[in-house]
């Protein structure tokens, strides 16, 4: 088990940038989480760490080892892929061997190496059946098991719980979390699933266009972003953003939009230029009858214990969760009010979040 | 209205419609092939009388007259001789001769099996390689080589005839076994490497990137994970390969004499007495068919498969 650090690593196919300048520390033992939309550059950083890309530039550290320019066979890394990459010519044990098989163990320490990963997964039944004939849930299980054979120095996820239908994506989503208190090992896992991030990881990592925006534990990703991109794709759904036509300046702690008044929290910096954005997330926000925001009802869905409403404002569409209890009418007029201060400004120019007595 | 069959399946007219096309294909095409079988069964006379005798006595004249040289001797001498040791000594001395000796016919077919399997390995180990090559590493100029390789096909192996019967006889490849394995894979890789090129690109590469992961070298990845998986199309390629080298005639005539000579050139030269001895060389062809034949049908599950490649696989 390692620390798995990343310096100033970048990678370029042709003209375009994959991954840009990017700077991270996986600590021994933790469950890390890339996160972002198709095309970020997270799959792209996994590969890199996995030694299935080689970087443009930068370095990998696996413990106190510079691996960036080794192959992946010297890594002493696993890697699960999201179509499995289960050997379709070999049964289950066969696949989970084979990795054991390189390394030179005698026959009896691999069947119980294979055996003591099988027990562990729940799949020793299946030891002698084929892939094909297996579910997607117990594919997982064997891609997972021939990871799990080597232990190896981190484990390395690519979307592994992608393919699978959603029943069953959670129920995996809880074995690979007691999996991973089991075994400890530090794992790197990559998914596009903000709630598949938020449940396993102890710490996330959010990119886009190649960048890493911000890596921290999912509380803070979620309550204190520090760009408007992740503030935007973390959450069900997404924080609501107002446009500012004003400058904020230090210390003000309230902003006035058209006729309502919203208190924010005591800013710590002031903004840049004089458009800005104001962030808040719908559970935040309530319907009012004499105050907040004017605007009609556009949607509203109904998410079991709550409720989403979508307001039409002169602002634009604001979503707004509530209680189950609160029931209005399509084109039924309403307001929109905060409940608390719990609201971040996003600098209109840099797009990041300025700090505030909420977000330090 | 019968609800009983779905609508996609074929009506029970058009099934038998489809049988009795498939029959009359399968007799129209039988038919060269069990005549020449039936021919190899008959006695030289029986072989070309007129009208053409579909019932017969068999014999296994043609069998033995393939598989041995003999001379025509007196009756005198005939006698002289101690009685016949075994059929075939009995059934060749009713015809008043005697056996001299074995006929090149069992070489000239090792031959062909030394070449036609020889050269179906190369085409199709070589061809694997290149394939996977051309599907995963970016090779410059990728598209020009392939459209290379493949231009090869595009005029009658035949055409270089001349060049190559000057290099052969240049180089001391002429008339041996090396020399037309080198040639017989020269013509098939072309077909190999597109062929499986096809099968390689639909193999997804996580395989052998797993298979790297696990500790295994590229080479390695590629004999223990995608050779396997690419079994299909080297099953179905190395059959193309082996019956375009196991029929080739005209360069194993214009190449090949005494030392590598293959089955092709020689079946036809088989002369009796006044003529071509026509059950020899049903007989010759009869088993000039078999390995392709028992080839084909052991690569057969593969191939049914491989036909269909891209349709199936996901």
């Amino acid at each position: 088990m390692s620390q798995i650090k990343i310096v100033n690593l970048q990678k370029s196919f042709g003209d375009f940038t994959a991954v840009k300048n990017s700077n991270l520390t996986i600590n021994d033992k933790e469950f890390f989480v890339l996160l972002g939309p198709s095309g970020c550059g997270k799959t792209t950083t996994l590969r890199m760490i996995a030694g299935l890309e080689l970087p443009t530039s930068g370095e990998i550290y696996l413990g106190d080892e510079e691996v960036g320019m080794l192959r992946a066979s010297e890594r002493d890394i696993a890697f699960v892929f999201q179509l499995f990459a289960l050997y379709p010519h070999m049964n289950v044990r066969n696949n989970l061997s084979f990795p054991l098989k390189m390394q030179g163990y005698k026959k009896s320490d691999i069947k119980n190496r294979v055996e003591e990963a099988a027990k562990l997964l729940r799949i020793d039944h299946i030891l002698n059946s084929n892939i094909s004939s297996l579910s997607g849930g117990d594919r997982q299980r064997v891609a997972l098991g021939r990871a799990l054979v080597r232990r190896p120095k981190a484990f390395l996820m690519d979307e592994p719980l992608g393919t699978l239908d959603a029943e069953f994506r959670e129920l995996m989503c809880l074995e690979l979390k007691k999996l991973h208190l089991d075994i400890g090992a530090t794992t790197v896992y990559v998914t596009h699933d903000q709630l598949e991030a938020m449940s396993l990881a102890d710490r996330i990592a959010v990119m886009d266009g190649g960048e890493i925006l911000q890596a921290d534990e999912p509380n803070i990703i979620y309550n204190k972003p520090k760009t408007k991109f992740v503030a935007s794709f973390i959450g069900s759904p997404g924080m609501n953003f107002f446009e500012v036509n004003e400058g904020i300046s230090k210390d003000q702690s309230f902003v006035n939009i058209e006729e309502a008044k919203f208190d924010i929290p005591k800013q710590l910096e002031e903004s840049k230029g004089s458009k800005n954005f104001f962030g808040i997330r719908p559970e935040n926000l309530t319907l009012s009858n004499n105050e907040g925001l004017k605007g009609s009802v556009f949607g509203v869905e109904y998410l079991g214990s709550r409720k989403i409403i979508t307001v039409k404002t002169s602002l634009g569409e604001i979503k707004v969760k509530t209680d189950i209890s609160i029931n209005v009418k399509l084109n039924e007029n309403v307001q929109v009010k905060p409940l608390n201060n719990n609201i971040i400004i996003f600098d209109g120019q840099t797009d990041k979040s300025l700090n505030s007595e909420f977000i330090k | 209205m019968d609800t009983s069959r779905s609508y996609l399946e074929p009506s029970s007219f058009s099934k038998k419609m489809a049988a009795a096309i498939i029959i009359v294909y399968a007799v129209i095409t039988l038919i060269p092939i069990s005549w020449m079988v039936m021919t190899s069964f008959k006695n030289v006379d029986s072989a070309i009388s007129y009208p053409p005798e579909v019932l017969f006595e068999p014999s296994l004249e043609g069998y033995v007259n393939l598989f041995t040289n003999r001379s025509r001797q007196s009756q005198e001498y005939l006698d002289s001789l101690p009685p016949p040791e075994n059929w075939y000594e009995e059934l060749v001395r009713s015809r008043e001769m005697v056996i001299t000796g074995p006929s090149k016919f069992l070489g000239r077919y090792s031959n062909s099996m030394i070449i036609g399997f020889g050269s179906t390995f190369a085409s199709v180990f070589l061809g694997a390689l290149a394939a996977y090559a051309f599907s995963r590493f970016r090779v410059p100029l990728k598209d020009d080589l392939l459209f290379f390789i493949l231009s090869t096909r595009m005029f009658p192996p035949i055409a270089v005839a001349v060049p190559i019967f000057i290099m052969y006889r240049k180089l001391g490849l002429g008339d041996t076994h090396l020399g037309m394995i080198i040639l017989y894979t020269v013509v098939n890789l072309s077909l190999a490497v597109w062929l499986l090129k096809g099968f390689m690109d639909e193999i997804p590469k996580e395989y052998e990137e797993a298979a790297m992961i696990d500790g295994y070298s590229r080479l390695q990845a590629f004999f223990k994970v995608v050779l396997p998986q690419a079994m299909t199309g080297i099953a179905a390629t190395a059959i193309f390969c082996m019956i375009f080298s196991w029929n080739e005639y005209a360069f194993a005539v214009l190449l090949t004499q005494f030392n590598a000579q293959t089955a092709p050139p020689f079946i036809p030269t088989i002369i009796g007495e006044g003529g071509l001895d026509w059950p020899a060389i049903g007989a010759g062809t009869t088993l000039f068919l078999l390995p392709v034949m028992i080839f084909t049908i052991i690569l057969r599950k593969h191939l049914l498969r491989g036909i269909t490649f891209g349709a199936v696989r996901k």
